[in-house]
């Protein structure tokens, strides 16, 4: 996967994580393969990794984020898919750099996308109290005295 | 399109949302991708060399742990650039992965004393939350000034 021309300034790759109901990442690597030669894309737990000329790879994901357009987000990865750097495969398994960050934040891609659909159909937003307070640290101790 | 600074700044979330609503996210990835992809350096495996402490020195001073000053080497130039900025508060994912808490206040210190517009969220953790939190980012990008805006 190292190639000469995945090192070249110009390559990109994007991380295109899937959220949807009705795409699957199966679906979206399909459609890549039918558009483009010039990439090499991965496909992934959450969605696909495309990597190529940057032209071609904006195009592409476009095309992708075209299909459920609220519920496909996409971000630029530093690391070419199978980087020895960062590949589970030659560092000897366990989840690679980044990915517990990318976890968490896809866990709250389906509020992100219901908040996207609500806000494309101009729904207006439900004003709410205000979120909960954290615990002061007077009101902790009075609870620990009043235990006492 | 102005170019949007995002905290924590590997956010897939935020860098999705800038490039959705028309603008430029300046994120670590491409500054990485810069970094791994350059020829002729000489320390793998990530090439960061002793010459990245020393142009962090920029942003912190020579006491700074040499960590916070590599780091900085990389998000300095980011915050330089930015036109606007959105720092989601108290993202304690943030620090892992990005690994350095000091860095991350450092950041959002530098961040806050630009004089640009600049819009603190949390992340959410419900749906009514997350319906705010998209909405007050949609607003705020297209508050900003787009390429349309300037020609």
């Amino acid at each position: 996967m190292m190639t000469d021309e995945l090192q070249n300034e110009d390559t990109i790759t994007k991380i295109v994580v899937i959220s949807s109901d009705s795409i699957l990442p199966a679906d979206a690597a399909m459609r890549v393969y039918e558009s483009e030669t010039s990439i090499t894309i991965k496909e992934t737990c959450f969605g696909t990794m495309v990597t190529g000329p940057q032209d071609v790879v904006e195009r592409v994901v476009e095309e992708l984020r075209s299909l459920d357009r609220n519920h496909i987000f996409v971000k630029e990865r530093g690391f070419s898919p199978g980087d020895e750097r960062r590949c589970r495969a030659s560092r000897g398994g366990g989840p690679r750099p980044g990915f517990h960050f990318l976890r968490e934040e896809v866990n709250m891609l389906p509020m992100i996308g219901s908040a996207l659909d609500a806000y494309d159909a101009h729904v207006p937003l439900e004003k709410k109290g205000g979120r909960t307070e954290k615990l002061g640290i007077s009101t902790l101790m009075n609870i620990i005295e009043s235990e006492l | 399109m102005s170019k949007v600074f995002i905290y924590p700044t590997n956010s897939l979330i935020l860098s999705d949302l800038v490039e959705r609503f028309g603008h430029n996210p300046l994120a670590i990835m491409s500054k990485i991708r810069e970094k791994i992809t350059t020829i002729g350096v000489d320390s793998p495996p990530l090439n960061i060399t002793p010459k990245e402490p020393e142009m962090g020195l920029k942003y912190a001073a020579v006491e700074v742990p040499a960590g916070v000053r590599g780091r900085m080497a990389l998000v300095g130039p980011l915050i330089d650039d930015a036109e606007a900025a959105i720092i989601v508060r108290d993202a304690t994912i943030a620090f892992g992965c990005m690994g350095c808490a000091r860095t991350n206040e450092l950041t959002k210190f530098l961040v806050r004393k630009k004089d640009i517009p600049i819009l603190e969220v949390e992340y959410p953790d419900s749906d009514e939350d997350g319906q705010e939190f998209v909405y007050r980012i949609a607003d705020f990008l297209k508050s900003l000034p787009t390429g349309a805006d300037t020609q």
